[in-house]
């Protein structure tokens, strides 16, 4: 199968401070990512906050400009395009947010929110836009009593739906949702992981998934990517991933998520320390000063992410 | 038959606001045993907060106790005097909360910190305060602790910041620890090193400890016994493993079923329907019921006491009414 959206070494360093007093920093968010993403399939990217989740999803979709690298969108150079072009594409793209109460503005009701894309890319006016403002929202579980209130009149669950409902009405392809349920309570969130499943099947959208919750992202995912220090380390299918990590971090993100049973009782591994700054990554492989089978190789040279077999792919020395 | 050092019987807090009353907590009930961990769980907004606060007599205004006891050592913590109640707090009950970094002082070091603590509890020296809080460091698994000291808290990560109030409970001899939502905040590797520091503490030292999560996962690996709240009652309360088995509230399994992990993949989870009420308007009779698919016109009507169902498991639901089971 043709991938949808392919990445090669992307790479975005933010740089920080500058004045001539100060060194420049900078902060290797995203570091030589190579990923293809499948048409209709949910790509689920998980790892430790500062990771470079977000910035892999804004580079994908060139919502920010990556540092380095390319991105392929049905074999098209994504970062070669000119500004026309581009704006034609972005209707293809849409991305989720977290925290609805920010990503919503405030002093738009529901029907404005929803026709805003719709005004500003469609010829759609009048009845024709009204039709589609009311099908988006009863497609993601809103009436049309909702039509003319304000964000603050909504709960968490139901503005996550409204920010989807906008992010749907041009028609996307590919969405990214930046984890979408990460402020939601257990039973709401379940409500928008049920729709994000259905309209994904219905309308046959492809996901990149974003969260730091391994139990979200092995639910909902068909392949998983797990990101350390701007990397990917691990990617496999869901069952690779959950069944036979193969990376040290991996196993020990695994081991640390909790289960809600109380007689799951693992082994668990207990990593020493913190996530290291991306302001100063250690050498070799960035997890080398906190893994529990780390080599003397691990310090000096950088593993790279290789196919241990069936398309599984794992960054790590200890792994040929 | 051990003793409860907490007894919390039918506490009811308000907050009076300008949109009206919000109903907190409308009569909960629990004790916490030295060497336990209890598990309060539930959604947003449900009172577990208010909970952990009312324990310390920390009800913020326009927030009141408007009823019911908090038993410590058979004292009634309602009724102690203020210089009481501030000796305990922080002494034999400490908390630990969500945001560390709010909770420590950004002006002095932790040394400095944890010397007071320390000298406002015991009469030592201030070297000696200095050896006990590096003491205290290195039992909460601080791997430099003379660096430590020496540091502010804003040089400290966030879990090495929660190590830090942990430090701090201990070093004041508390033996109750009140812990809301302590790794909320944290990534789940370094959840998973204070997790564990708290089952040390509990197993090592027999205090007794609250833990305040919305997280089942978390409540499932380290508590002994749940709590599970909703709208500011508790509707469920038993061994962790009998929440988790056999569970029977309707809030409780619809709670359970829809957690997302992998066992569940390519399957819808359920979910229940609708959201969690304001405390400003709490539905009459049971709470959940215009979520429940079990619900019928008793439900509407009459709010269901917590009555036992088996050894130390106690469910408030209709369904498990008198002459029902
Ligand atoms: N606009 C920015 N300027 C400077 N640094 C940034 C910016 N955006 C992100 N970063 C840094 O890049 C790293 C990766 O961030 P992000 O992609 O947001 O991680 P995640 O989503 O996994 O939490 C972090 O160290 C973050 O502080
Ligand atoms: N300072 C306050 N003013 C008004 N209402 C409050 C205040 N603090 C808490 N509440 C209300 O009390 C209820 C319980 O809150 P809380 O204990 O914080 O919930 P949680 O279970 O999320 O910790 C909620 O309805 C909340 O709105
Ligand atoms: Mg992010
Ligand atoms: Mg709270």
């Amino acid at each position: 199968m043709n991938a949808l959206l392919q990445a090669r070494q992307l790479t975005k360093h933010f740089s920080l401070g500058g004045g001539w007093w100060h060194r420049r920093l900078t902060v290797r968010a995203l570091e030589w990512v190579d990923l293809d993403i499948y048409p209709g399939e949910t790509l689920g990217v998980v790892g430790e906050s500062g990771c470079g989740k977000t910035t892999l999803g804004r580079c994908l979709i060139r919502l920010i400009e990556p540092t380095f690298g390319e991105v392929f969108f049905r074999g098209e150079n994504l970062l070669k395009l000119d500004r026309a072009t581009l704006r034609q594409r972005r209707r293809e793209f849409q991305m989720v947010f977290q925290n609805p109460y920010l990503s919503l503005d405030p002093r738009m009701n529901v029907l404005d929110l929803v026709e805003e894309p719709l005004r500003a890319h469609t010829d759609l006016r009048g009845r024709a836009l009204a039709d589609r403002v009311t099908e988006l929202l009863e497609r993601v579980g809103l009436a049309r009593e909702h039509l003319y209130r304000y964000p603050h009149e909504f709960s968490g669950g139901q503005l996550q739906r409204i920010a989807i409902a906008r992010a749907l009405a041009l028609n996307p392809v590919f969405v990214v949702l930046d984890e979408p349920t990460s402020a939601l309570d257990v039973s709401v969130q379940a409500q928008i992981l049920n729709l994000l499943k259905e309209l994904q099947v219905e309308l046959g959208l492809t996901y990149l998934f974003i969260s730091h919750d391994l139990s979200v992202v092995q639910y909902i995912s068909d392949r998983i990517a797990v990101m350390y220090l701007g990397r990917i380390v691990e990617l496999g299918t869901a069952e690779q991933i959950f069944s036979n990590a193969r990376h040290p971090y991996t196993q020990a993100l695994l081991s640390s998520t909790p289960l809600p049973d109380p007689q799951a009782r693992r082994s668990r591994i207990i990593l020493p320390g913190d996530v290291p700054s991306p302001l100063n990554p250690p050498p070799g492989c960035s997890f080398h000063p906190r893994c529990f089978q780390a080599l003397p190789v691990c310090a000096t040279d950088e593993p790279r992410l290789i196919d241990v077999g069936d398309n599984h792919f794992v960054a790590c020395h200890r792994v040929r | 038959m051990r003793e409860p050092l907490i007894s919390v019987r039918d506490l009811r807090v308000q907050f009076h606001t300008y949109a009206g009353v919000v109903n907190a907590l409308n009569g909960v009930s629990f004790d916490l045993y030295p060497g336990e961990v209890f598990g309060l769980v539930g959604e947003t907004g449900c009172g577990k907060s208010v909970t952990g606060l009312a324990l310390l007599q920390l009800i913020p205004p326009p927030g009141e106790i408007v009823g019911g006891q908090i038993l410590y050592c058979g004292q009634d913590l309602r009724t102690l005097p203020p210089a009481q109640m501030r000796s305990l707090r922080g002494g034999k009950i400490a908390m630990v909360f969500q945001d560390p970094a709010a909770a420590l002082n950004p002006v002095f070091t932790v040394g400095e910190q944890m010397e007071m603590v320390i000298r406002q509890h015991r009469r030592v020296s201030r070297r000696d305060a200095r050896r006990q809080a590096a003491e205290m460091l290195r039992a909460v698994g601080m791997p430099d602790p003379l660096r430590i000291l020496n540091a502010y808290p804003h040089e400290l990560s966030g879990g090495m910041q929660q190590r830090v109030m942990i430090a701090i409970a201990l070093s004041s001899g508390a033996e109750v620890l009140v812990a809301d939502e302590p790794t909320t905040a944290l990534d789940v590797t370094i959840q998973a090193q204070i997790l564990d520091l708290l089952v040390s503490l509990k197993k090592e030292r027999g205090i007794a400890i609250l833990l305040i999560t919305h997280n089942l996962g978390v409540v499932a690996e380290t508590c002994d016994r749940v709590g599970v709240l909703y709208a500011g009652s508790v509707m469920e309360m038993g061994p962790t493993t009998a929440i988790f088995r056999e569970m029977k509230h309707p809030y409780t399994q619809g709670l359970l079923a829809a957690i997302p992990h992998a066992e569940r993949r390519g399957r819808f989870l359920s979910a229940i329907p609708g959201s969690v009420p304001s405390g400003l308007q709490i539905p009459p009779g049971c709470p959940f019921h215009p979520r429940c698919a079990f619900a019928w016109d008793e439900c509407r009507n009459e709010i269901p006491s917590l009555l036992p169902v088996d050894e130390g498991h106690w469910v408030a639901c209709h369904l498990y009414g008198r002459g029902r089971r």
